[in-house]
């Protein structure tokens, strides 16, 4: 009988259409809200990902997350250094700043200060020249799109000069480093430079990068270099789940979402429910003449769920679909909306709620076939 | 003892339903035997319990006292289950509306029998257009009930009443919403596909314009059965 349950779904094409409709919304709609919230949350760690040496942040005991940073006096390197188990530990310094082009171009920047000798803490990936060239006097590496704030409409070029707090900036290297959250361009250059284009201060270190010694637990080791020096230390995982959760709890963002996401699922779960109540409504008759004819309530059960399903399942694709299109399209609309990008998870994610809306909306129609008197058909 | 001869044997139904605080009975202490071979109707006003009956003798409905038996089987004896499969194997419906799936070709509506048996849509739907060939609908099998007269949608749902070989049909006013030529064209059909010596046709109907399609007549008034006629040579007798 699922060859009939299926020739009586798509029979009613105006229903039919109205079910896949209502549920490939539904998806798009939930999967584009998580997935730019994904991505949004993920951009405000984006430093700290992209520091992929290091095991472990150092920083001051008061800072809660990356943005929020509390300098270190030079002297706390030497005490982090000193810690059984520690492999490496260099400075890092992060901080805001203007830069302008010869052009006329202002821009407000991020500053990456990097270790002048080992260079840990530059995103390995590289659109043009070489994060070894970082090491030149007046040096930095600007990202792809800070490159294309700055000279719109320029080609990719190595060479050009900004000022930084009216100091020279040769850019050597493009890097492809990952979206920060407040868009603004990421710049790397050595530490001792970033002191220069800051001003040197009392406290200017930011962070400082360990490296656990091979076979050392960073957890164990974090907590180690806490103790001893009186610091804060996370493993990077910690420290960007630290920085994603401080954007959740403290600001809106979590809350627009989702009640956007929330009516995504409650829109698709209304429309659906309702046009599948009574695509069921109208074809009860027919379901009684079945019950009527000897098809058990078993079989018909199963017709009704695998007409659910085969919509939930023809709607969701659409939805993943369009979803999948809307960030490989954005991306290359604008640059801004680099790094969204539809993950696995939030695919399954979604794929889990579509699959509850569609139970909520067999429930109803599901009772109501059950429980049809076969001899609905004897009365005209 | 089960008496071959005999497709239908009620003994003592009676069909209450509750109604407000109280109960209605509106079937009282019915005897009735619908033998094999004949077309059988049962006429009455509306409200008498025609419908109520054939429900019962369908294994729709249960009494609330007495004992059913069709096709040898004692149906007041049997699980619900039980009655699904002797249903669908046993008997075969025409109603007053067709209740013909939408969807579905007319071939296929017809097939339905045969697919809740477990047959396969493409080879029940074989079988089924043999019947609909037989019974003058051969050109339209493949179409839809949509595209059918309501005359032609009630010979389809004649021929899903046949399509599995049932050995009893039950037709709910087959005829109530034809008008009188293709009435009497749709019973035509429906006596000489549907009976045979081994099968008996119920008819309710109070359409007394197709009652000389009948080989015997029950009368129903207020839940009980006042006559039972059979046909001799044109004339009904009252043998009940």
């Amino acid at each position: 009988m699922n060859g009939v349950a299926l020739t009586m779904l798509f029979g009613d094409r105006a229903k039919y259409l109205g079910l896949v409709f209502g549920i490939a919304f539904s998806t798009m709609l939930m999967s584009n809200q998580i997935s730019i919230f994904a991505g949004l949350m993920s951009r405000t760690a984006s430093q700290i990902l992209d520091a992929r040496e290091a095991d472990i942040w150092v920083m001051d005991p008061r800072v809660l997350y990356v943005d929020e940073i509390e300098p270190m006096t030079d002297t706390q390197l030497g005490r982090v250094r000193g810690v059984d188990g520690v492999e490496w530990a260099v400075p890092f310094y992060k901080g805001l700043t203007v830069a302008h082009t010869q052009g006329g171009v202002l821009q407000q920047v991020i500053l990456l200060g990097v270790d002048d000798a080992t260079l840990v803490g530059v995103t390995p990936r590289m659109v043009l020249g070489s994060a070894l060239s970082l090491k030149q006097p007046d040096a930095i590496i600007i990202d792809r799109a800070g490159f294309e704030f700055m000279w719109p409409g320029e080609k990719h070029a190595l060479g050009k000069v900004i000022e930084i707090n009216d100091r020279r900036a040769v850019i050597v290297g493009i890097s492809e480093a990952s979206a920060p959250f407040t868009t603004f361009p990421v710049v790397y250059t050595k530490y001792s430079s970033a002191m220069n284009y800051i001003g040197l201060m009392r406290k200017q270190m930011s962070f400082v990068l360990v490296r656990a010694r091979p076979g050392e637990d960073p957890h164990h080791l974090a907590g180690r270099i806490a103790a001893e020096t009186g610091l804060k230390a996370l493993t990077w995982q910690d420290f960007a789940a630290a920085t994603i959760g401080y954007y959740i709890k403290r600001t809106g963002i979590p809350v627009n979402f989702g009640i956007t996401v929330a009516l995504g699922f409650i829109v698709g779960a209304a429309v659906v429910g309702q046009t599948f109540y009574i695509f069921v409504l109208e074809n009860l008759r027919q379901f009684g003449s079945l019950k009527a004819m000897g098809v058990s309530n078993m079989t018909i059960l199963r017709m009704v769920l695998l007409q659910a399903m085969v919509v939930a399942s023809v709607g969701y694709a659409f939805g993943i679909g369009l979803c999948a299109a809307f960030f490989e399209l954005t991306s290359r609309v604008s640059i801004n909306l680099r790094g969204f990008e539809l993950l696995w998870q939030v695919a399954l994610g979604t794929a889990c709620a579509v699959l509850v809306i569609i139970v909520i909306a067999s429930l109803a129609s599901v009772r109501k076939v059950m429980v049809v008197d076969p001899a609905i058909v004897f009365r005209g | 003892m089960t008496d071959p001869s005999m497709a239908v044997r009620c003994r003592g139904i009676t069909k209450s339903f509750p109604a407000g605080d109280g109960i209605v009975e509106v079937l009282h202490a019915i005897d009735l035997d619908i033998p094999a071979g004949e077309l059988t109707m049962l006429v009455g006003p509306s409200g008498c319990g025609k419908t109520t009956l054939i429900s019962i003798i369908a294994g729709i409905l249960g009494p609330t006292h007495g004992t059913v038996e069709a096709c040898g089987v004692p149906l007041t004896k049997l699980r619900d289950s039980e009655k699904v499969a002797f249903r669908r194997k046993a008997i075969g419906f025409v109603f007053q509306q067709y209740n013909l799936l939408p969807a579905l070709t007319a071939a296929e509506n017809a097939a339905i029998p045969l697919v809740a048996a477990g047959m396969p849509m493409a080879k029940a739907a074989q079988q089924s257009a043999a019947i609909l060939d037989r019974i003058g609908m051969g050109k339209h099998i493949d179409k839809l009930p949509s595209q059918l007269s309501g005359g032609q949608q009630q010979r389809v749902a004649i021929a899903r009443a046949v399509v599995h070989a049932p050995n009893l049909v039950v037709c709910d006013e087959p005829t109530a919403a034809l008008d009188a030529e293709t009435g009497q064209t749709v019973m035509t059909i429906l006596k000489e596909a549907a009976l045979a010596a081994d099968r008996a046709v119920i008819v309710v109907t109070h359409d007394n314009r197709i009652y000389h399609f009948a080989d015997r007549i029950a009368a129903m008034e207020d839940g009980r059965i006042r006559s039972v006629r059979t046909a001799t040579a044109g004339q009904f007798l009252e043998v009940a």
